[in-house]
């Protein structure tokens, strides 16, 4: 039996009408992601990867095609269903991390659960966002708040947040854009150990030693896809990582 | 979402700003405060006015007799000898009549303990306490064994008992009315003034049958006072007195006249209405005022909170939900301010009851009243900002700085 895609999009286009201009900015993409693959999203900006990853994360409809996310057709939904898919269906990471500020790290975590459409009981939202901490390892930093961890914590939180409700697919918008580069491949380091526990990630970015660390690269221009391909010298964040920290020895021991 | 969880959230972002939410909180502690305090000095008011209407007895009907008119000069209400005693016994036989005093005055010089006084002498039935709603503070009133006997018994007010009997108890002593010794049985409640401002202890009552046989040589009385069982009777046991006594005299024309204590009551509702009228005006306005600075104040958080909108939306929160949110904050902004006006008020009402001696009623149903309707404003105020919160586009939201 052949493996459900997680997404599946067909000649998906959008064209933002600006007055009377007309800009289209995907034109007809189509493209099959199955359970646990790692895909980077590349482009230059104005190619149209925002648009894409914002219809992806069901935050917005296409103007034509049609987008089955987990065998849901998600290009027809109103705006609560999209808010009911999101909850469920999908887990974000932003550039920005976007926490809510003064609230700590468990209740950023337990936040997508009170949006749920089955009450959860606050025992075991409890209980599910310490889980969610201690996959990004960060069980002791529970009650902190996002103006005392550092940007690596803050958005290992934002990882965690994501992971909550068990999203079939977990979305990220340049993760590690705001962050320096040892912190990046620590970052990139999370999101492999998640896929290798068979957690389906689409990632956007722009960095192109960023997308080496994942599976299978996008890259697309004026919103169409121009190369789509495996990933052939990947990168692995623990043994780079372990690189880094030797170098830099090397470097205070000199 | 859950209402509990909406309440924690809004409870924080309330307690993020503190001053601004207790300054939005202001409009309605004042609005609210202020309604609260007026009534409750508007009502205390009412209320004493009041107490001195129904110092004259509730449901009390009073049957004057006629005017006497001789050679074209008329005298007023009660000159003509056309009421009697039988009149008053046939009255108590009527439905909802549950007291009746027929009632004779005379102003006469009473002696006692070396001491004279000039007072009202009132001969009334045993009824009289009860229709005026007095109560006999020491010893009893009379009976209707003494009505029938002619008993010399009196029972004196507050002011004869001071005047005649200082320091001492006059329960037992004897005054003497037209030099007939009469036992003082009872001392009348102190009452005070009465509405046009006569003592109404300054007074000293005894059995009709002797006021009329022994004092005065009288076969009429002044007046008879009636009480109705109640306030919805009152006008049936007018009507019927009236009929009895056209009936029972055989004059085609009216020779009495009927008024009941209702008349002064209406008199008194109209001017508590239009007060009442007064302060729902106030009440009205400043509760807007107070919502427009709610209106205000949650427009300006949706705006600074947009990111935090479409952080929440991006994990999946409806519009709904997000609508709810910031009702429920504004609904917490507006009732957390009432219930402050509500005790602000109560309390500014009770410092100015202590310090100028007025007295004060807290109006229950007024409070319930300034708390539900800081309810409503916080919600119809709260709306329209909430409505614009809930439909932020998520990605517009997201990418706001």
């Amino acid at each position: 039996m052949l493996n459900h895609p997680v997404i599946k999009l067909d000649q998906i286009r959008k064209t933002y009408y600006t007055g009377e201009m007309e800009v289209p900015a995907v034109r007809g993409i189509s493209l099959e992601i199955f359970p646990g693959e790692f895909v980077a999203i590349m482009g230059s900006s104005g190619s149209g990867k925002s648009t894409l990853m914002n219809m992806i994360g069901a935050l917005d409809r296409p103007t034509g095609g049609h987008y089955w996310l987990d065998g849901i057709d998600v290009s027809t939904l109103g705006r609560d269903e999209l808010a009911d898919v999101r909850n469920a269906k999908i887990g974000f990471v932003f550039q920005g991390f976007n926490l809510l500020s003064r609230t700590t790290a468990m209740e950023n975590v337990e936040m997508p659960m009170l949006y749920h459409r089955r009450r959860i009981a606050a025992k075991e939202q409890r209980d599910c966002a310490l889980r969610c901490l201690g996959l990004v390892g960060l069980s002791d930093r529970a009650d902190h708040h996002p103006n005392q961890l550092s940007g690596g914590q803050q958005q290992r939180v934002a990882i965690a947040r994501a992971l909550v409700n068990q999203p079939t697919l977990l979305l990220a918008d340049e993760p590690t854009g705001n962050l320096d580069s040892q912190t990046s491949i620590e970052i990139m380091g999370v999101f492999q150990k998640l896929n290798d526990q068979g957690i389906t990630i689409v990632m956007v970015t722009h960095e192109l030693d960023i997308a080496r660390y994942t599976k299978r690269t996008v890259i697309l221009r004026d919103g169409v896809i121009v190369t789509d391909e495996l990933v052939a010298d990947r990168l692995i964040a623990d043994s780079e990582l372990s690189n880094l920290r030797r170098a830099q020895q090397a470097v205070q021991l000199a | 979402m859950r209402i509990f969880a909406s309440l924690r959230i809004a409870g924080r972002a309330l307690r993020r700003n503190k001053m601004r939410s207790l300054l939005t909180m202001l409009g309605m502690i004042i609005g609210v405060g202020a309604v609260i305090g007026s009534v409750s000095l508007t009502t205390g008011a009412t209320k004493q006015v009041e107490d001195q209407v129904n110092s004259l007895g509730e449901s009390v009907i009073t049957v004057f007799s006629g005017n006497f008119t001789s050679g074209g000069m008329r005298g007023g209400w009660g000159s003509a000898p056309t009421l009697t005693v039988d009149d008053a016994l046939a009255i108590q036989q009527l439905p909802y009549v549950v007291g009746v005093s027929p009632e004779v005055r005379d102003r006469e010089q009473v002696l006692a303990n070396g001491l004279n006084w000039n007072t009202q002498v009132m001969g009334e039935s045993p009824d009289y306490p009860q229709i005026r709603n007095w109560g006999v503070a020491r010893g009893a009133m009379f009976s209707d064994p003494d009505v029938r006997s002619l008993a010399k018994s009196a029972v004196i007010g507050q002011t004869v008992a001071d005047e005649l009997f200082p320091n001492e108890n006059p329960l037992g002593e004897t005054i003497r009315i037209r030099n007939l010794p009469f036992e003082v049985v009872g001392v009348l409640a102190a009452k005070g003034f009465n509405l046009f401002g006569q003592d109404q202890d300054d007074t000293v009552v005894v059995p009709y049958t002797s006021h009329m046989h022994r004092i005065t040589a009288r076969n009429f009385v002044n007046d008879i006072l009636v009480e109705a069982s109640s306030d919805q009777t009152i006008y049936t046991v007018q009507e019927e007195i009236t009929e009895l006594l056209l009936a029972r005299h055989r004059s085609k024309e009216q020779d009495f006249t009927v008024r009941n204590q209702l008349e002064l009551m209406q008199a008194r509702t109209a001017a508590q209405r239009s007060m009442g009228f007064l302060l729902a005006g106030v009440a009205a306005v400043s509760l807007i005022v107070g919502g427009i600075g709610i209106m205000n104040i949650m427009l300006v958080s949706v705006t600074e909170r947009t990111r935090e909108i479409g952080i929440r939306m991006a994990v999946g929160a409806r519009g709904g939900d997000i609508l709810v949110q910031f009702l429920i904050e504004a609904l917490t902004l507006s009732a957390i301010g009432g219930t402050i006006g509500i005790a602000g008020g109560v309390g500014f009402s009770k410092l100015v009851a202590y310090l100028k001696d007025m007295p004060t009623v807290t109006p229950v149903l007024w409070i319930g009243i300034a708390f539900a309707s800081s309810a409503v404003i916080g919600i119809i105020s709260g709306f329209y900002p909430a409505w614009k919160a809930s439909q932020l586009d998520p990605i517009e939201a997201l990418r706001y700085e």
